[in-house]
């Protein structure tokens, strides 16, 4: 269900619920589905298309993102005066994300793949205005989730619903919207009396379903997911496919990083795929995961993209 | 679907991210969000406080033990080394005093590890960071508020002054309050570039906590240093604890040179230590 307290966003349920039959398409098995059902559920879901002239929902214009970090684990005063004795440099730079470029007009669901350390959570920190690009531009039209899956849960000694409500008032919300979403994310997350429970007393996989319902739960006109939608069983992964099909009708535009190359195909219709900050390619999903895999397969060096 | 019927106002949005030279974010959309986000804030700090179990009895009473047993201490440490008999007036003073200088001290040391143990907040979620200082500032006041009625009790036995002037003592608490924030602010960015500077932290405050009128009087610092006691304006919390001393245990109206001196420094440190805060802010995510 979808909340509306009091949010600036003019869709209705009603609307949201209009289309029918995703659930079978999407409720399938998760992983690998044959391409052309994954491309008959997108047909069905409706979906938000570009008004003419309208300006792309995103768009990120030769970004860079470089992260400080220090010789040292940490920075102290006591490494700043030996290094300074030995006359090194403090910081160690690291490129997460390495000028990339791309436009999300309305209506798009992105996947983003790529391999571990790829920039993909960095690239998505920078989107939600976490991370200030270090040199580019990011235009943003529309209220987003910063809620980013890993941003509930930082605190293991509060409980789940203590750690929603945090996330939500800093995110804006008001008290009495922040409690009533709440709810409705104990409820979608089916996670019973451990949301009063302290999150250290979490599987991992209660974690994430938590995780998940919390970043569809706050009414974003662009919907951030990283690495969420692994989430838990497989009878949760239907429910949570499900839900997505729902949001993507009712959303600006739609981010999904994953893991689950299946998942990518069967709900984006844009993807990209990275590879140590680098946009290696932006094109369909079927197209970009194929590069992927076989970019696995073969390895990084023996690798061109004129292989293809 | 949403936007159809209204006139395309395609940048009524939009937001852009953008490098930011090392400068202060554009301030009216800055504190337009802090304030909305408060809230966040003040239950930020109240759950921090229940996971510390401040809010339950044995909690409330240790928050009390803890000061207190250092303010006796203290007392029978001036006892021993003045060598002479402090009676319940000095007692009562350096009960009085330790609890707000605790107050002041828990503020900047929770508010400068604010940051740093901000984590996965502080990198997945935009917001007004200065929040995070404020909600330790939060913190550490209400800590400080069960130490009230025990200070009340030892003003009692002292025979303290009853006067209308007591509730002007606020005045002093609260910008004492402003002057933790800007500290708070300060320390929580600093230790953003030194991690370290937790550690020396605690010697600062106790050497903070010598030179100021808490275990002694101004009165004895005049008649021992003379002319040079004009200095002591010049430690900010000279004035703002001696305010407070004066008008909540001995019933006196601070100087007016006490006024302006602690005004001063409380809106110097919170103005300062914000913009230091503010100017820095946008860097943290990339150094967490
Ligand atoms: N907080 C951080 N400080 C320093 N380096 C980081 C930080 N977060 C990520 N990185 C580095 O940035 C790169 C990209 O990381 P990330 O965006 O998390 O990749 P992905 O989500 O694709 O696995 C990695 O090399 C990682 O080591
Ligand atoms: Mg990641």
């Amino acid at each position: 269900m979808i909340s509306l307290s009091a949010s600036d966003r003019s869709t209705s349920v009603s609307e949201t619920k209009l289309e029918p039959g995703v659930q079978d398409a999407t409720g399938a098995v998760q992983d690998s589905p044959p391409v052309d059902e994954a491309e008959k559920s997108r047909r069905k879901t409706p979906k938000q298309t570009p008004l003419p002239g309208e300006p792309p929902t995103v768009s990120v214009q030769d970004v860079t993102i470089v992260y400080r970090t220090t010789f040292e684990k940490v920075p102290t005063f006591k490494s700043a005066i030996v290094r300074l004795g030995r006359g090194e440099r403090a910081v160690r730079e690291v490129e997460a994300v390495n000028h990339v470029s791309f436009d999300v007009p309305r209506g798009t669901s992105l996947g983003i793949i790529g391999a571990n350390g790829a920039g993909k959570s960095t690239l998505m920190r920078s989107i939600a205005g976490v991370l200030p690009p270090t040199s580019g531009r990011i235009e943003v039209r529309g209220k987003i989730s910063s809620l980013l899956a890993l941003g509930v849960g930082f605190n293991g000694l509060l409980s789940g619903r203590e750690n929603v409500i945090l996330g939500g008032l800093a995110a804006g919300l008001s008290r009495d919207q922040v409690e009533e979403r709440a709810r409705e994310v104990a409820e979608f997350a089916e996670i019973g009396e451990f949301m009063d429970l302290p999150m250290r007393t979490y599987s991992s996989g209660m974690y994430q379903r938590l995780a998940f319902s919390v970043s569809v739960h706050m009414d974003p006109d662009i919907l951030l997911i990283d690495e969420a939608l692994s989430a838990g069983d497989a009878s949760f992964k239907v429910k949570a496919s499900e839900k997505m099909s729902e949001l993507m009708s009712s959303s600006r535009a739609m981010f999904l990083v994953s893991h689950s190359l299946g998942s990518i195909e069967q709900m984006c219709d844009d993807c990209i795929w990275m590879h140590k900050g680098k946009l290696m390619m932006h094109d369909s999903p079927e197209r970009c995961i194929s590069a992927y895999t076989k970019f696995l397969k073969v390895g990084e060096d023996a690798f061109t993209l004129d292989d293809l | 679907m949403t936007t159809s019927a209204t006139v395309p106002d395609w940048d009524a949005e939009l937001q852009v991210y953008e490098p930011h030279r090392a400068g202060i974010p554009p301030l009216r959309p800055y504190f337009r969000d802090l304030f909305q986000r408060l809230p966040f804030a003040a239950e930020f700090s109240r759950s921090g406080m229940k996971a510390a179990h401040s809010e339950t009895v044995f909690g409330q009473l240790w928050l009390v033990l803890n000061p207190l047993m250092l303010a006796l201490v203290y007392f029978l440490l001036v006892n021993v080394i003045s060598q002479s008999n402090a009676g319940p007036e000095a007692l009562a003073r350096i009960v009085g005093g330790i609890f707000i200088f605790y107050f002041f001290s828990g503020a900047v040391s929770t508010g400068a590890g604010s940051v740093t143990t901000g984590g996965r907040l502080i990198l997945n979620m935009a917001f007004p960071r200065l929040l995070m200082p404020l909600a330790a500032v939060r913190t550490a006041f209400f800590r400080f508020l069960p130490t009230v009625p025990v200070y009340l009790v030892f003003h009692i036995i002292a025979g303290g002054a009853w006067t209308w002037m007591m509730p002007l003592g606020l005045v002093f608490l609260g910008l004492l309050t402003l002057f933790a924030m800007g500290m708070a602010a300060f320390m929580a960015t600093v230790q953003v570039y030194f991690r370290d500077a937790s550690s020396f932290l605690p010697y600062f405050l106790r050497i903070w906590l010598y030179i100021s009128p808490v275990l002694w009087s101004p009165e004895l610092a005049e008649s021992r240093f003379g002319h040079y006691a004009k200095l002591m304006v010049l430690n900010p919390l000279y004035s703002l604890i001696g305010g407070w001393t004066d008008l909540t245990l001995n019933g006196v109206m601070p100087s007016a040179t006490i006024w302006i001196a602690a005004t001063s420094w409380a809106l110097v440190a919170l103005v300062g230590g914000s913009l230091y805060f503010l100017s820095r802010e946008r860097d943290f995510a990339v150094r967490i």
